[in-house]
């Protein structure tokens, strides 16, 4: 059996996945990434191998993808999170035209061929706005855990419109907004409006071609693909691998590189 | 008998004369600063250098010297000093660069600048008309603006209509005899026309030399590249228009890229993918930027700054020497026009070099503090992808400011699109 695999080392977090040569996942880990970024791609990976019963011997190509991909030094090659998640998009949706990935610092869209190739992607620049990074201040803020803020806003009755699209200041309106007597959840799905708007921005540069496929760590989030889905006005496929699938496309463009450039068939239709 | 050139003699002989020219130009202005003496500042869409050499004035750019300091490292330290004033953030870099240098009496990394004596310039940016109300403040000197009568047309010449380009003919050579009597007031000499036509023909030849050597990137390999060396003989092409070692300059980098033509040596070994640059480059990190594309195998083949900040150069225009004044009006309505234009019509005018040049992909760079050649970018890539199927890249940074460079987030997005430049190819080949 081929195995091949993917690292993507994020700005927050690091997460690899093991592929057979069939393109299934056999195995998947995530850590912070820390300070040690080295450390966390090394680490990820073992923890990939250990859940997969394997050897790093067995792993016939490793690519790295992230901000930190270049610090895959165990790797063979190196490829952006924009074309890998494009591919892993593509691999669990295949019917994807169009990705908006919503990583911890940063949002992309991006146009997909058919063949899960790039066509066209756009990203937001220095600025956090329209990131996790903005869900983040707000955890901090309300002193709610990340992975409760989706559930928490879904209960809003009266949004409160968020008028900042600064990370920095979005803090300080959050508790502005809490000393006006305003309800949590009211503030929240107004904080999760304002990335949508600022992501549906991206999204339109590339075209809302459809079908979109919602990928990266903020995908878990379900007040973040209702409001992002009421803002495009369509409805997103969301893979249970959102958050591997940078992992996951590297994986398979490690697996194409063993077959000497064949590409791995996409998966059979996933519903939502 | 002729004598036979060598590779090793020729090649890279414009960069090594131009950066030796640049030096001597900055050496002069320094000297010029020393003795007390000033200089005339002009700007490159529409700098008069044939007017002001004709009257023996130093030319000075501040652009250029603004742009000096990104290029080494030190951007930072001058625009400080101008936000320390009151400058905002947002304000365009050249001018607050330039405030710093006039703050510091002339400090400047290449040599000291000289005051103005005088400032000319143009509409075609509108930050040009406040910057140089700057200098008249602190500086109590003359200012003289040129009104360029603009059209939505300037880059087809057969679409100007020839009674109403005949009128704006006219208004500009009245400003430029204003001009000339501001100099001869300034300098308190007389204008010698002979001496101007003689500016104009060495203008003449550098003009079309210019021309000549762009067409030669359409030669497969390209002969330089329009980001780095097309940088340098910008420098030269402005600082030098009018002047006898510019047309000399010019003359033997015709020869130069011709003998690289003629013999298949190219900017770069292996050329991979040709690319159109569009905007000002990025001079916080210019060669850094320039490698990342290199190292994926893209070379820059042609460049919008290539056009707008020629100094006039763009057009290949050349004066009619028997009536300099009708003429120089004439050069200068078409090629500042054409500056302002391509900013306009940079859609068509890249679907041209789309074409004639082979492009792979074209490189958008939007940066933060010039809004006159930011502001359409976004427009011009839409209404080009919408004709044509050329990739394309959107940068966001800044020609003066680190603090808006993200060299990783650059270098993420760099990678990105030679990706997709890679798959389309094989999908074409495999097609």
């Amino acid at each position: 059996m081929v195995y091949a695999g993917g690292v993507d080392v994020g700005s927050t977090q690091t997460k690899a996945v093991i592929v057979d040569d069939q393109g299934t996942i056999i195995s998947r880990a995530l850590i912070d990434t820390g300070a040690d970024v080295h450390g966390a791609a090394e680490n990820t990976f073992a923890q990939s191998l250990k859940q997969g019963g394997l050897d790093k011997s067995d792993i016939a190509y490793v690519i790295g993808t992230g901000y930190g991909r270049y610090r895959v030094t165990f790797g063979d090659d190196q490829i952006t999170e924009i074309s890998c998640h494009g591919r892993g998009a593509v691999h669990m949706f295949p019917k994807t035209r169009t990705v908006i990935d919503m990583g911890g610092q940063d949002t992309k869209a991006i146009r997909v061929s058919p063949s899960g190739d790039i066509d066209d992607f756009s990203m937001n620049d220095k600025c956090a706005a329209g990131t996790g990074r903005f869900l983040g201040a707000a955890s901090s803020a309300l002193e709610i855990p990340l992975d409760d803020l989706g559930t928490v806003a879904l209960a809003f009755t009266r949004p409160v419109r968020i008028s900042t699209t600064c990370t920095v200041f979005a803090e300080s309106e959050v508790l502005s907004w809490l000393g006006k007597g305003k309800k949590v959840e009211d503030i929240l799905w107004g904080v999760h409006q304002s990335i949508a708007v600022r992501s549906f921005a991206l999204l339109r540069r590339v075209g809302v071609e459809q079908e979109v496929t919602f990928t990266g760590g903020v995908a878990r989030n379900a007040a973040m693909i209702k409001a992002l889905e009421e803002k495009a006005g369509v409805q997103f496929n969301i893979s249970e691998e959102s958050h591997f699938m940078g992992a996951l496309g590297a994986a398979l463009f490690a697996l194409d590189r063993v077959a000497g450039g064949q590409k791995t068939q996409p998966a059979a239709e996933t519903d939502r | 008998m002729t004598t036979k050139i060598s590779a090793g003699e020729i090649v890279g002989r414009g960069n090594r004369e131009g950066a030796t020219l640049f030096q001597d130009w900055y050496a002069s202005l320094a000297n010029t600063a020393e003795e007390g003496g000033r200089g005339a500042y002009v700007f490159v869409m529409g700098s008069f250098n044939e007017i002001l050499k004709a009257f023996d004035l130093p030319i000075v750019f501040p652009e250029i010297n603004s742009l000096q300091t990104a290029v080494r490292k030190v951007a930072h330290e001058y625009l400080r000093v101008a936000e320390d004033y009151g400058y905002s953030p947002d304000i365009c870099g050249y001018v607050k660069a330039d405030v710093a240098v006039q703050f510091s009496r002339g400090k400047h990394p290449m040599g000291r600048i000289p005051k103005p004596g005088i400032a000319i310039l143009t509409n075609a940016c509108n930050t040009y008309i406040k910057w140089a109300e700057f200098w008249e403040r602190i500086h109590q000197i003359p200012v003289v603006t040129i009104d360029i009568p603009g059209t939505r047309d300037g880059i087809e010449l057969e679409k100007q209509d020839a009674h109403d380009f005949a009128n704006d003919q006219q208004y500009v050579i009245a400003q430029i005899k204003e001009l000339i009597a501001t100099c001869e007031e300034v300098t308190g000499t007389k204008f010698d026309i002979d001496k101007l036509r003689e500016k104009m023909e060495a203008a003449n030849t550098l003009s079309t030399s210019w021309k000549r050597i762009i067409e030669l990137n359409k030669n497969q390999p390209s002969v330089f590249n329009a980001l780095t060396d097309g940088t340098v003989f910008l420098g030269v092409a402005n600082g030098f228009r009018g002047t006898k070692e510019g047309a000399d300059y010019f003359t033997r980098l015709v020869e130069e890229m011709e003998f690289k033509a003629a013999h298949g040596i190219g900017a770069v070994d292996d050329e991979q993918y040709r690319l159109a640059f569009v905007g000002v480059p990025c001079y916080p990190i210019f060669r850094r930027f320039n490698e990342m594309f290199l190292q994926r195998g893209g070379t820059y083949i042609n460049s919008t700054y290539l056009w707008f900040a020629s100094g006039g150069a763009n057009r290949g225009f050349e004066y009619e020497l028997t009536d300099p004044i009708n003429s120089l009006a004439e050069g200068v309505l078409l090629s500042v026009r054409s500056a302002m234009d391509s900013m306009f019509h940079q859609d068509r005018m890249l679907e041209e070099i789309a074409d004639d040049y082979g492009i792979d992909g074209i490189v958008y760079h939007a940066i933060k503090s010039c809004r006159t050649v930011s502001t359409g970018l976004a427009d011009a890539r839409q209404s080009l992808s919408e004709r044509r199927d050329i990739p394309s890249l959107f940068i966001e940074s800044d020609m003066m400011d680190r603090r808006v460079v993200s060299e990783a987030q650059i270098k993420n997005r760099v990678d990105a699109f030679f990706e997709g430049l890679a798959s389309r190819r094989q999908r074409a080949d495999n097609a």
